[in-house]
């Protein structure tokens, strides 16, 4: 299936649950309320015409420019988003499947935003999960066991993020 | 008086072992580097195994945010450390994706050359450190001896022998060289004279020649060994959805039998470099494995890598034959202050250990927003706790080694 045939089984199936979509992109993408993502990624595997068995990479990335000289350059609205690249080894097509989400749940700092952990679905997402919360800082909800994976586990803050202040000190090694 | 024997069947009911948390590693010879596997053991029989990983995180996603993208090219040399060459063709050919750029013939085939005789180095230390994880110890020295000399031959092209940054943004940084002594390594294992001035494909052609012959003597040493076959046939059989489910890729999914190789099935922009070429894709099951061999086991996924040598070996030699009438540079200039359009491309590549993916988002500025690399031994790793559990301690460097990880690209 071409990206706009696999985007207008989406926006069929699930309605204004797709949000938006860009087919012109070099990896054509669509993207998903947040709360749909789990049923959207279950449909994206189990339909035959679909087949997404495979999940190349999920991973997050923050669009946020700490610098406020730059900021106004920066052309994006502060947000992260978990990306997810898929494959079906079937059909031999791909697409990326997005999710946006505020950088903070409800604008409060320190305060992790929320996505449906997809582990259910490719037992993959598992660990690109952990990585995900570990360095982006994003809660996969639902997610079997969310700890971190790379990082030291009492490892204070999320490095992927633009606005972490890297640590001075870490039981006793001095960072700089 | 007379002494009553027991049933031992009963007696063996009786005893109970307590279950035990053994650590294996991380500095356990068999886990290939800092992986450290928690085993719940109840006796010899592992019931639960859990990998932690990350004794080498060094965020090299986050250095890559500040930094050009060609400055982050010895960066990714030090993820997967036994093929810094594929490492670097998958960075770069993302980053060219992104920009749209398009590299001339000749660096397509140097590039083809180039990678396919690191995978030789790779594969050859994905056999000699399994044999190890084993107990054998020969086939590492043999594995080692031949390595060596194709990192004299990258020492000739780049300088380096471990960490080469050589393939880059738009091509390679050098040329193939015109004239080099013989590596003494090969002078010494071929009978040539040591001072003998020749060019360098001449010299790979001289290595290839006398490589493929030895791999032979490995399947002689391993393949065949029926030691060997009773340690790996019939054991982490890993079936073709558990494969794809846990996103498992390079020879790990060959050896499940899937048929996917993304040299022959990826993108256009890394498919090209392949056209033209006369190759085989090659999927387990094995027509020549011993009978206790069963599909996606440890044997299998060993094979796939000794077949791939021979498999590289040929493509080699049939883009050294290329590459004098190739046409074009061997690059084409990409400034460190190139502005990376606004926009995002993923790329995967067929490394040695598996489909390396590399992910960069362009922001109108000549560093990325974004630079992830998906580790393809990560997603080979993450399978190790459904794989393993149910089987005997001994088995678990069997199993583990037979995945062929590489730390530095899973921790980054």
């Amino acid at each position: 299936m071409t990206p706009a045939e696999i985007h207008q089984t989406l926006v069929a199936k699930f309605g204004d649950k797709i949000t938006g979509a860009n087919l012109e992109a070099i990896d054509p993408w669509i993207e998903v309320a947040p709360a749909a993502i789990v049923d959207v990624a279950e449909f994206l595997k189990a339909e035959e015409s679909l087949a997404f068995d495979g999940l190349n990479n999920l991973c997050g990335v923050d669009y946020f420019e700490p610098d406020p000289k730059k900021s106004a350059k920066f052309g994006h609205e502060p947000h992260v988003e978990v990306v997810y690249h898929l494959y079906s080894y079937a059909h031999r097509h791909a697409i990326v499947i997005k999710v946006n989400v505020p950088r903070w749940k409800e604008g409060v700092a320190d305060q992790l935003p929320d996505v449906p952990s997809v582990a259910g679905v490719w037992a993959i997402a598992d660990w690109h999960e952990r990585e995900t919360f570990d360095l982006v800082g994003i809660n996969f909800a639902g997610h079997p066991n969310q700890r971190r994976i790379l990082c030291a586990e009492d490892w204070v803050g999320h490095p992927l993020r633009k606005d972490y202040e890297f640590p001075l000190e870490y039981h006793g090694i001095r960072g700089r | 008086m007379s002494l009553q024997l027991e049933d031992p069947r009963i007696i063996e009911f009786d005893v109970r072992t307590d279950e035990m948390l053994v650590n294996m590693g991380p500095q356990h010879p068999s886990t290939h580097g800092v992986l450290r596997l928690l085993l719940k053991t109840d006796g010899e029989v592992v019931s639960e195994v859990t990998p932690h990983i990350g004794y080498l995180h060094r965020c090299a996603e986050k250095i890559g945010e500040n930094l050009a993208p060609q400055q982050w090219i010895p960066y990714t040399d030090r993820m997967d450390y036994l093929a810094g060459m594929n490492m670097n063709l998958g960075w770069a050919l993302a980053v060219e994706k992104l920009i749209k750029m398009d590299v001339p013939e000749k660096a397509m085939v140097l590039r083809v050359a180039i990678a396919e005789l690191n995978r030789v180095a790779s594969h050859l230390v994905g056999m000699g450190a399994y044999g190890l994880d084993l107990g054998t110890f020969s086939p590492f020295l043999y594995a080692f001896r031949e390595r060596e000399i194709i990192l004299d031959l990258f020492e000739e092209v780049c300088g380096a022998r471990l960490t080469y940054s050589y393939i880059t943004i738009g091509g390679a940084t050098h040329d193939l060289p015109e004239q080099i002594t013989i590596p003494p390594g090969l002078a010494a294992l071929t009978g040539h004279k040591m001072d003998l001035s020749l060019s360098w494909i001449d010299a790979c052609l001289i290595f290839l020649e006398w490589l493929e012959k030895r791999i032979f003597e490995y399947h002689t040493l391993l393949t065949r060994n029926q030691i060997f076959i009773k340690r790996t046939a019939g054991l982490g059989v890993m079936s073709r959805e558990m494969a794809i489910d846990y996103g498992c890729t390079g020879p790990v999914l060959r050896g499940s039998g899937v048929d996917h190789d993304l040299r022959r099935d990826g993108e256009k922009i890394y498919t090209r470099m392949y056209e033209g070429y006369d190759w085989q894709v090659q999927v387990a099951p094995f027509d020549v494995a011993p009978p206790e061999v069963l599909l996606g086991d440890n044997w299998c996924r060993f094979f796939v890598r000794m077949k791939e040598v021979n498999q590289s070996i040929g493509l080699v030699r049939q883009a050294l034959e290329r590459y004098p009438t190739a046409e074009g540079t061997y690059r084409v200039p990409f400034k460190m202050a190139t502005k990376l359009p606004k926009g995002e491309a993923y790329l995967e590549t067929e490394c040695p250990r598996g489909q390396m993916g590399f992910y960069v988002v362009g922001n109108d500025s000549s560093n990325p927003l974004r630079a992830r690399a998906k580790s393809s031994s990560f997603c080979n790793l993450s399978v190790t706790g459904p794989l393993c559990a149910g089987c005997l301690i001994a088995d678990i460097p069997a199993i583990v080694g037979s995945l062929d990880v590489v730390m530095g690209e899973i921790d980054r």
